[in-house]
């Protein structure tokens, strides 16, 4: 370590140099995501966590809306008492964060007032505060859906006369798209309208553990805290349902390993009575388990399972094949319900006084009530609504296609929002004038310049941090959404400095240490690549993964917490994990010999 | 009138013999008793040492001049301890006394043992203060490793009863005001366990108290090297509940102690070089240790602090002894502030943390 913690910084804002061959790169993102000069004094950390690659320039959006969202219900809404909201900036095509803690004991007084008054309200009525937010986001679900991207065909519809709508269909270019923002910002607002408050929950309870029992792992505490039926495994056990149906319905033959979606659908078309039947209850598991992101909902290239088929297809002859062996593939429930039961009564015994089991049983009552919404939410947010927002933008990107704007669908996540916009007015106004939109000759160049410099932006190495390294760190957002705490700042400035090229270090997930080979998987597409024992290194911990657990020996990720699914099921599976590494799918190759210390948070490359 | 037992053997024994037989005798005992695997032995009791103390001292003169010593004189404590050790040293046993040990001493020749040398034992000596510092007072005692023939354990019994006037224990005594009247010692004789490994155990964190976990500390060959600092051990942290391993620190160990192939007495020498960075437990062997600390833990109602060691020569599953165990009494005596009390609603906890504790109610 070096002298006053005080006077130590890693890499300032100023000091990151473009990296070569991507200059003006800043007209990719708007400009209150530029790093200013005053940036310099405040530390930062590179959201690794929900941003592992460089952003496309739409999909910066998935940070901007996000922290509206959040940042109103800390720092407006409930007004936490001692943590406003996030800031963030971009640079290099990454996305650095930092917080805005409240730290005059007055101000949190006054703020603690508000926040006791209205949180309390919260807490207090939790279920059906709950069961209404579920409507409400269903709600928005189906508005979202509803929502018809204008074909702009060469004479309008009769019914604008018939029906005196008196409203051309270009009007609803503008509208409907703005319209599709506008639910994206009303869904990510209902996201944080509960979890920072589910999140303070976990907080008190992970607490208490700590002084309690400091030694115990937070993958312990987690598995007290953890329900056992939670949505996020449904998708799954809607797969392990497919292919029982298979087999009762004699159609299991086609689906054997590198089976391709399309075929077997086709081959299911023509078995007749069965295949049909199999194909019906297809389409009953699809809406709504299969708008599973393949990712965590930031990006728009991580599709659904509904946007591509060969995700859960890939999974599905494993699972036939493991019945045809007469294994079963139900959750052991009723035994990890009796195993927490066990733990929790065991770890209660341990306390020293009445008074503490009484506050051990308040704290841990209070994040089983929370629990539901906390792990919940994401179908509903980052997996559903988000599946199909990005689908809602590609049909605006195909307009411009067809319009002749840009070359393909998939070209429009390379614009900012508000550029889509600008296209869509030109497109509009030549729709009207019976001309010919202009766009093609200005966005294609820009598109095509953009897609080069994101390529390269993957090449940087971006530090964990940067800025001054504060003397101490306790930012309850930060602590609850990223697990940072002084520690994690000693741990990055210890990697900083001292360059251990051949660790990577997580959040230790669930126990256990192995060695074994890597297989690097950017997309969930890929699944079907990994072997059976080897060690699976992913970018996210998605629900979509969950068929490939019962074939690994231990998982790896970018993204993720104690509490994140990959977490959970790697518990449930016995695998030594590590998560939220930031990192690992950049630095791992496949075929490398890894160690995956699943106590410590360690991933070491042995090779 | 009975003549009060000389020797008893641990089968014979529980806890509540402390006052006879010493703690570690009466630990030992209770230990067997609630079918923990220990190395069978004896201790030589309480009584016995009174009736050799009234056979070289019959007017009490020894207990009398200890305590009319001041506490803080070093030279005084140094002089008469030397005295009264030469004199406990030097005497002869009484006969009976000599008959029984040699009995029991041959009970405990397992099938193994080499013609000739005789089984070998340890002896050790078991206190039977009961103050709360126990612990550290029993730390003055001798214990002598890998003892052989009967003419050596009657020595070594001799060797543990002088320890008892050891300057620090005599100076100790002083400082705590403890009557000599009635202050005594058993003396274990136990057969000794050639160890590959052995080591010490908590059933609570000796670093932070988290009576969650189990601690293990591991090195090559005896106990004694990790009891006197002269290896660094393997470490290893494990969940009570849960089982999980959740820690493992392999260590360098440089040191060893063995037992003298030759004859009697323990060897220090060099690990080989190619143990030094060996883990000494397997995951089986550790999970049976804590699986007998928890027994042991669970059969004393508190935690414990426990020496134990893994035999050389025997199979696994018979080859897992414990050696000592007492309460533990460092975090013990810490156990105060509660880490939480109930608030009137379980979300006031929340408020509390979430202000930085300006939340108060």
């Amino acid at each position: 370590m070096g002298a006053d913690p005080k006077t130590r910084s890693f890499t300032l804002p100023s000091q990151i140099a473009d990296v070569p061959g991507t200059e003006g790169w800043q007209s990719m993102y708007p400009y209150y995501t530029r790093f200013q000069p005053q940036d310099d004094q405040r530390f930062w950390f590179y959201n690794a966590m929900h941003f592992p690659e460089p952003m496309p320039a739409f999909d910066a959006l998935t940070a901007e809306v996000p922290y509206e969202g959040l940042g109103a219900f800390t720092t407006r809404i409930f007004a936490f008492p001692t943590t406003m909201g996030i800031e963030h900036r971009i640079v290099n095509g990454r996305i650095y964060i930092t917080a805005n803690p409240v730290t005059d004991p007055a101000e949190i007084q006054r703020r603690l007032a508000i926040f006791q008054e209205r949180a309390g309200y919260y807490y207090e009525n939790w279920d059906q505060l709950f069961r209404e937010w579920k409507v409400r986001l269903e709600n928005l679900i189906h508005e979202l859906e509803a929502i018809k991207v204008p074909k702009l065909p060469e004479f309008d519809e009769a019914e604008v006369v018939m029906k005196a709508k008196g409203l051309g269909q270009n009007h609803y270019v503008r509208e409907n798209f703005h319209r599709v923002i506008e639910l994206f910002s009303k869904m990510w607002h209902h996201h944080f309208e509960m979890l920072m408050l589910g999140y303070g929950a976990y907080m008190v309870f992970f607490d208490f553990c700590k002084k309690a029992f400091p030694e115990t792992p937070d993958q312990t505490v987690a598995r007290m805290v953890a329900g056992i039926e939670v949505l996020m495994f449904r998708p799954d056990d809607e797969l392990k349902r497919l292919a029982k149906l298979a087999i009762e319905f004699g159609v299991d033959d086609l689906f054997a390993a590198d089976c391709h979606a399309k075929k077997v659908m086709d081959d299911l078309g023509a078995r007749g009575e069965a295949g049909r039947r199999w194909l019906a209850e297809l389409d009953k598991s699809r809406e709504p388990w299969f708008n599973m992101s393949t990712g965590d909902g930031f990006y728009h290239h991580h599709l659904s399972w509904n946007d591509d088929l060969s995700v859960p297809f890939a999974a599905l002859p494993r699972y036939v094949e493991q019945l045809r062996r007469g294994e079963s593939l139900e959750r052991p429930t009723e035994r990890l319900k009796k195993e927490r039961g066990r733990i929790i009564a065991e770890y209660r015994e341990l306390l020293r006084s009445e008074d503490e089991r009484q506050a051990f049983d308040q704290m841990l009552g209070l994040s089983h009530l929370v629990f539901p919404f906390v792990e919940n939410h994401k179908f509903y947010c980052e997996h559903w609504f988000t599946s199909l927002f990005f689908k809602k933008v590609r049909e605006f990107g195909a307009l411009l296609v067809a319009q002749g704007v840009l070359a393909e669908a998939g070209d429009v996540f390379h614009l900012q929002y508000v550029e889509i916009e600008s296209a869509l007015a030109d497109v509009s106004l030549a729709w009207a004038g019976g001309g010919k939109p202009l766009g093609a000759a200005h966005w294609r160049p820009i598109v095509e310049e953009r897609k080069r410099i994101l390529e390269k932006f993957k090449e940087w190495n971006p530090p964990p941090a940067l800025g001054p390294i504060p003397s101490q760190i306790n930012d309850p957002a930060l602590q609850m959404l990223w697990g940072i705490t002084s520690e994690t700042l000693e741990s990055w400035s210890a990697t900083v400095e001292a360059g251990h090229e051949k660790e990577i270090v997580g959040f230790a997930a669930s126990p256990g240490v192995v060695e074994g080979i890597a297989r690097v998987l950017r997309n969930v597409n890929d699944i079907g690549q990994i072997r059976e024992g080897e060690i699976l290194v992913c970018p996210v911990t998605a629900p979509s993964w969950g068929p490939v657990f019962g074939k690994i020996k231990a998982a790896v990720s970018d993204i993720g917490g104690t509490m994140s699914h990959a977490a959970i099921v790697a518990r449930e599976y016995g695998l030594p994990a590590v998560v939220g590494t930031g990192q690992a799918t950049q630095r791992i190759k496949t075929g490398q010999r890894l160690r995956v210390d699943g106590n410590r948070g360690i991933v070491r490359i042995l090779d | 009138m009975t003549n009060p037992k000389l020797i008893s053997r641990f089968d014979e024994i529980g806890i509540h013999d402390r006052p006879s037989v010493g703690g570690k005798g009466a630990s030992l005992g209770e230990l067997a008793r609630a079918g923990i695997r220990v190395p069978p032995g004896c201790v030589v009791t309480t009584a016995a040492f009174e009736q050799f103390l009234a056979g070289i001292d019959p007017v009490g003169s020894i207990r009398r001049e200890i305590e009319k010593l001041p506490a803080d004189d070093l030279a005084a404590c140094t002089r008469i301890g030397a005295e009264v050790r030469a004199r406990v040293v030097g005497a002869t046993l009484p006969e009976v006394l000599q008959e029984q040990i040699a009995i029991h001493y041959d009970e405990l020749h397992s099938r193994t043992a080499s013609a000739g040398n005789g089984e070998p034992v340890a002896i050790r000596s078991s206190a039977t203060s009961e103050d709360s510092a126990d612990a550290s007072f029993a730390g003055l005692q001798d214990t002598f490793l890998w003892v052989r023939g009967v003419d050596s354990v009657i020595e070594h019994v001799r060797k543990c009863w002088a320890s008892l006037y050891a300057v620090e224990s005599v100076m100790y005594r002083r400082r705590l005001k403890l009557p000599e009247q009635g202050l005594a010692m058993g003396v274990v004789i136990q057969r000794m366990i050639d160890s590959r490994c052995s080591g010490v155990m908590f059933t609570r964190s000796p670093n932070t108290g988290d009576r969650s976990v189990i601690v293990v500390e591991a090195s090559w060959g005896l106990g004694s090297a990790i009891v006197s600092g002269e290896v660094t051990p393997d470490k290893y942290v494990v969940g009570k509940i849960t089982g999980e391993i959740v820690s493992r620190t392999v260590s360098t160990k440089l040191r060893m102690h063995r037992p003298n192939a030759a004859g009697a007495g323990v060897v220090e020498e060099e690990v080989p070089a190619n143990q030094q960075n060996a883990a000494c437990l397997s995951d089986d062997e550790l999970n049976e240790l804590v699986d007998i600390g928890k027994r042991v833990e669970r059969h004393y109602g508190c935690p414990q602090d426990i020496e134990w060691a893994i035999a050389r020569n025997l199979p696994a599953n018979e080859n897992v002894f414990l050696l000592q165990s007492r309460p533990e009494t460092v975090w013990a005596a810490k156990d105060a502030s509660p880490v939480a009390a109930p608030k009137g609603k379980p979300f006031d906890h929340v408020f509390s943390l979430l202000s930085g504790g300006a939340a108060k109610k």
